[in-house]
């Protein structure tokens, strides 16, 4: 199915977060995720169904002020 | 020096770790600033944030995440949040933006954001005006430490209000408070801190200036001048002159 990640459209077979993750290649790296503006926590991705058009947020530390 | 929910910071500065030409100056600007707190974001990942991360922990100081960019209280909720996951820390600079081009902060916004983030177990570091009644509402709301501004982000203009920022440290003698933003000189710094502020935090005026290196040491010593000062109980001004050399003994020529 189709998603939106970080604001790119990608295609994705995974039927949750953690799967979708796990194909990103993003499954063992410090980061957050955020589906539709809600925070989905690291406990709750196993948990937390995708379906199409979903917008899948992966936020990772970055330089800030 | 107050302590920041309960953490007594070895030194008055919380630096940022955004603009330096090469990663390499960062940390070398670090351990020149001896500053005790860095700030951080989180930004969409893109292969960088995991090495950056690493020389973060390297520098061995307390991180301190913000919400910059978010421009509603839901925005800066929800990336409080993830921050906390991801930094492993209830610290959090909550940044709500109200405008394009002064970024300053939205009052209502911020004041809603402090409140639920308050409630869920977030320590606040809220980036606000200099405006004392947004300050009791912030404190009210669960903030337990103010960050006023000292001018717009990124200006270098300093202390844009020394009238507000006085009365302000005097209406909360007890809150920790941080001059956040607008900072482009030592002077700056060391005034702050003679104003009986308890830290200051910058970061484009030691990234962008010619030699980050050397500015984080002047920053450093000036910061650090200035708490000395504020301690040292100074002198009050007066219109006239006073003689320093004694006029007792005085010769008769």
């Amino acid at each position: 199915m189709r998603i939106e990640v970080n604001g790119a459209t990608r295609e994705v077979a995974g039927a949750t977060v953690a799967e979708a993750l796990r194909e990103l290649g993003w499954d063992s790296v410090r980061v957050a995720t955020a589906l539709n503006g809600a925070f989905v926590p690291k406990g709750a991705r196993d948990a937390t169904a995708i379906t199409a058009g979903d917008r899948l947020e992966v936020l990772a530390p970055m330089q800030g002020g | 020096m107050r302590e920041f929910y309960g953490v007594a910071l070895a030194t008055p500065l919380m630096l940022g770790t955004a603009q330096y030409p090469a990663p390499s100056v960062l940390e070398a600007a670090f351990r020149q600033s001896q500053a005790s707190v860095a700030t951080v974001s989180l930004r969409r990942e893109a292969g960088a944030g995991q090495a950056f991360w690493d020389i973060i922990r390297g520098l061995g100081v307390h991180v301190l995440p913000n919400t910059a960019g978010c421009h509603s209280a839901r925005e800066a909720i929800t990336t409080a949040r993830m921050a906390r996951e991801v930094f492993e820390t209830n610290w959090i600079k909550l940044e709500v933006i109200g405008h394009a081009d002064t970024l300053q902060p939205d009052p209502f916004g911020l004041l809603a954001a402090t409140e639920a983030l308050a409630a869920d177990g977030f320590e606040v570091f809220p980036y606000t005006t200099e405006d004392q009644v947004l300050a009791g509402r912030l404190l009210d709301a669960g903030a337990r430490v103010l960050m006023p501004w000292g001018a717009p982000i990124g200006s270098g203009l300093g202390l844009n209000n020394r009238y507000g920022l006085r009365t302000l440290r005097a209406a909360f003698p007890d809150v920790p408070m941080v001059i956040d933003a607008g900072l482009g000189l030592p002077s700056h710094a060391a005034d702050a801190m003679e104003l009986g502020f308890d830290a200051v935090l910058l970061n484009t005026a030691v990234a962008q200036a010619g030699d980050p290196v050397a500015m984080a040491r002047a920053f450093a010593m000036a910061a650090q001048a200035g708490a000395l000062a504020h301690a040292a109980d100074p002198m009050e001004p007066r219109e006239m002159a006073a003689p320093s050399t004694p006029v007792l003994g005085q010769a008769w020529l």
